[in-house]
């Protein structure tokens, strides 16, 4: 990567920034599971490493927050833009040159912020936790380069109308500057309080809702027409779920402190709208469904349609839970519980996750020009990542519950605390598969760089057999 | 962009997110911009300092630049006695909390009290200064303000710190500091909930209560007991030093982690804490190989371990 920092434009191979990306992102995604991994251990056994400030449970938890979303989900999220804008608009990155300091950018701006929040460098901001110095790395070095780059290579396209994951990778790369400097403004205005509180969560809402949420969706609409073959279902509903992800989405920040001494008519306001996530929702997953038709045999054949699908299919319980989880009748129960934990999990690591590994499999074939190295180690990753969520998920939702329980007939904390101690357990297994599965794939990458089978010019990675 | 339509999309966008935006980040700020600090507020800003988070006269989270809780019972500068009062001393380039550095956030009636009966106007961050909580009654509703003593009753910072001895002083700035820095809250939040939660964890705050604060630090995933009134449940600062040293000698199944290591190198009599020793003495103990727990150090009065524990014995 280095050697084309200060390389002409011209010399630059086309497909490099999203290169370096891809792997950069499986590398995060291998460091951030290995975290949650090491986190969880500690939660089951409270005297695992002990006696050491830096390897305690409160300085490496927000460090596993940040790296699976700023490094592996948001830099796989910049891997995707740079090889489908392009390759949609049938044009050329606008600049490689941008894309490839972007990556060194994100990655340098990323090691030194979470270096520091580990050593205790904290906002105390949820989600919002890099001091503010930071804030402005990651404004300025990571997110206006990528919306730069996003946005005019939308303008310079040779087609004339612009397919639907380009919509979403533009706004999203824009509101994602606007959502991120404002989210962070505490900070540089001195607002306090409950203004503070909000806003904290006012952008931790909205780094899913109008981030992570539509790009995953943005990217499952290039990945599973271009690996069927099949056009996609409807551009209307397309439409409907973009301009409903615009509207609805970007509101119901409020209920995230649904319990807290908030306005009312603000609570209200925003679990009604939190109930319209709906509409996104069942226009996303219907329409991609609907694309399948007569190629399901690929969600069994074809390792990125496994993902996206299986991704895809966990967008329903996810957007039901969340649908519902946040109205008054329900939140009471299971606010600030387990509960949450594992619905904040589906929508990173079972529905997000599960799109952008497709992205990335198929992006780095396709840039490589070479076949993927092994099915069978591809397939165990898809496991190990399948299981070992489920299990997460699982134990997190029983957890949830039980904590529910406790809050509600006022048991005394600590026996609440016995009561989840197995499924603090059975957290662990599931997040250690999940890294396990990491490692391996991180592994088939690699090889799928040096010894996979060359594509020939003209051809698709999809329509290659697999060898092994 | 040659379509028409994608001019029409693009203005519908910037409508759509702009009104987003309007309803979500203005009006609500607009709202609870409205909203007097109550006593609570005034007390936990003055108690915290400016910033509970990093900030530049405490880059690396050490609990510099904050302020000292005190209880005293004698009349700094005339040395008589005293109703016991709660005074919040600012020593000097020790920055002022929100509130008085920006008084427009306590609310348009408590804020004008604070600068003419409080004269928190004339308090100077060179000097330092020492504030007090007060209350007025005003058509029949109690109205709390800040007084700068310093200007009203001539209390130096260093004259009222000389009042109090150790034990009546509360490092709870540096504990908030603690607090954020080690992640307490990612286990323990500070908001019983307004449903059935309050009646075992407390009163739920209200909306004035937090006016000056920074950050809130409420937590969101509860893997531990609410702490926002847990002060008033447990004051035993014996079981908090225990506690905090291995949670597991006074509550067996707890989950939390030691924070044996902010005890530091030495104890409060200045003996080195032998740690491989006492894990070696308490797996015995665990073990039951032996049959009395080692004793726990007492943690040094400068100690990061004893502003914690002042932080939460101070939550009530």
């Amino acid at each position: 990567m280095f050697k084309y920092l200060f390389a002409k434009a011209e010399d630059i191979p086309a497909g490099s920034a999203a290169i370096y990306f891809g792997y950069s992102s499986i590398i995060w995604f291998v460091i951030g599971t290995g975290l949650g991994s090491f986190n969880a251990a500690k939660l089951a056994f409270p005297d695992f490493v002990m006696g050491s400030e830096i390897l305690s449970f409160g300085h490496m938890r927000q460090v596993h927050v940040l790296a699976v979303i700023l490094g592996w989900i948001s830099m796989a999220f910049a891997m995707a833009m740079m090889y489908i804008t392009p390759a949609l608009g049938n044009t050329k990155l606008w600049s490689e040159k941008l894309g490839v300091w972007n990556c060194f950018m994100w990655n340098v701006g990323l090691s030194i912020g979470l270096f520091l929040l580990w050593m205790g460098v904290t906002s105390g901001r949820e989600y919002s936790d890099l001091p503010f110095f930071i804030d402005v790395i990651v404004v300025l070095g990571l997110l206006v380069p990528l919306c730069i780059n996003v946005l005019m290579t939308i303008k310079t396209r040779r087609t004339q109308g612009i397919y639907t994951t380009n919509w979403f990778f533009g706004a999203a790369t824009f509101m994602l500057i606007i959502v991120f400097t404002v989210g962070n403004s505490p900070e540089f205005f001195q607002l306090t309080g409950l203004t503070e509180a909000y806003l904290t969560w006012w952008f931790a809402h909205n780094v899913l809702g109008l981030w992570i949420t539509p790009v995953a969706a943005a990217i499952s609409y290039y990945v599973v027409p271009k690996v069927t073959g099949n056009p996609l279902y409807s551009h209307r509903i397309g439409h409907l779920h973009f301009w409903s992800v615009v509207v609805f989405y970007s509101t119901p920040a409020a209920h995230h402190l649904m319990s807290a001494p908030l306005p009312e008519w603000l609570k209200s306001f925003a679990s009604v709208e939190g109930v319209l996530i709906l509409v996104p929702a069942i226009a996303f997953v219907s329409n991609l469904l609907l694309t399948m038709t007569g190629k399901w045999r690929m969600f069994v054949e074809n390792i990125e349609i496994k993902f996206t699908i299986t991704g895809v299919l966990m967008a329903i319980p996810l957007n039901m839970q969340g649908g519902f989880q946040q109205t008054r009748a329900i939140n009471w129960y299971i606010h600030g519980t387990g509960w949450i934990v594992a619905h904040a999990h589906l929508a990173l690591l079972g529905f997000s996750t599960f799109l952008e590994a497709a992205a990335v499999y198929y992006g780095l074939q396709t840039l490589l020009r070479r076949k993927l190295y092994s099915l069978g180690l591809a397939n165990f990753h898809f496991w190990m990542l399948l299981i070992g969520f489920t299990t997460y998920w699982v134990s997190m939702t029983i957890a949830g519950l039980i904590q529910g329980a406790g809050k509600i007939y006022e048991v005394p904390y600590i026996d609440v605390v016995i009561a989840e101690h197995p499924y603090m357990i059975a957290r662990w297994v599931g997040g250690t598969m999940v890294f396990l599965g990491n490692c391996v794939w991180l592994y088939n990458m690699y090889m799928t760089a040096r010894v996979g089978t060359v594509i020939p010019a003209g051809r698709l990675p999809h329509e290659l057999a697999y060898e092994r | 962009m040659a379509f028409r339509e994608y001019k029409i999309g693009s203005r519908m966008f910037g409508l759509a997110f702009g009104t987003s935006m309007f309803i979500t980040l203005y009006m609500p700020a607009v709202d609870i911009q409205n909203v007097s600090a109550t006593y609570i507020a005034m007390d936990r800003q003055l108690s915290f300092g400016r910033v509970g988070g990093f900030s530049y006269e405490d880059p690396f989270l050490q609990g510099w630049g904050k302020p000292i809780t005190v209880q005293i019972s004698q009349d700094p500068k005339t040395g008589a006695a005293i109703e016991s009062t709660r005074a919040f001393v600012y020593e000097e380039d020790v920055p002022f909390p929100n509130g008085i550095r920006h008084p427009r956030i306590l609310g348009k009636v408590p804020a004008a009290a604070s600068e003419s009966k409080g004269r928190i106007n004339e308090a100077s961050e060179d000097q330092g200064a020492v504030f007090i909580v007060r209350e007025f009654v005003e058509n029949g509703v109690m109205i709390p303000y800040i007084e700068n003593v310093t200007a009203t009753r001539g209390w130096t910072p260093s004259a009222t710190l000389a009042k109090a001895n150790d034990s009546q002083r509360l490092l709870v700035g540096k504990g908030k500091i603690m607090f954020v820095r080690e992640g307490c809250w990612w286990c323990h939040t500070l908001l019983p909930e307004q449903t059935q939660d309050w009646q075992y964890f407390g009163a739920p705050p209200m909306l004035g209560d937090f006016n000056g604060e920074s950050p809130t630090a409420f937590g969101s995933d509860r893997k531990g007991p609410d702490l926002t009134h847990v002060g008033s449940r447990n004051s035993s600062r014996e079981w908090m030093v225990m506690h905090f040293f291995n949670p597991r000698l006074v509550q067996s199944h707890s989950i939390m982690p030691r924070y044996d290591y902010l005890w530091g190198e030495k104890d409060a009599s200045g003996n080195v804490i032998d740690y491989d020793g006492w894990r070696a003495a308490y797996t015995a103990y665990a073990n039951g190989e032996s049959i009395y727990p080692p004793e726990v150090p007492l943690p040094a009065a400068d100690s990061e371990a004893r502003a914690l524990i002042d932080f939460v014995l101070n939550l009530k």
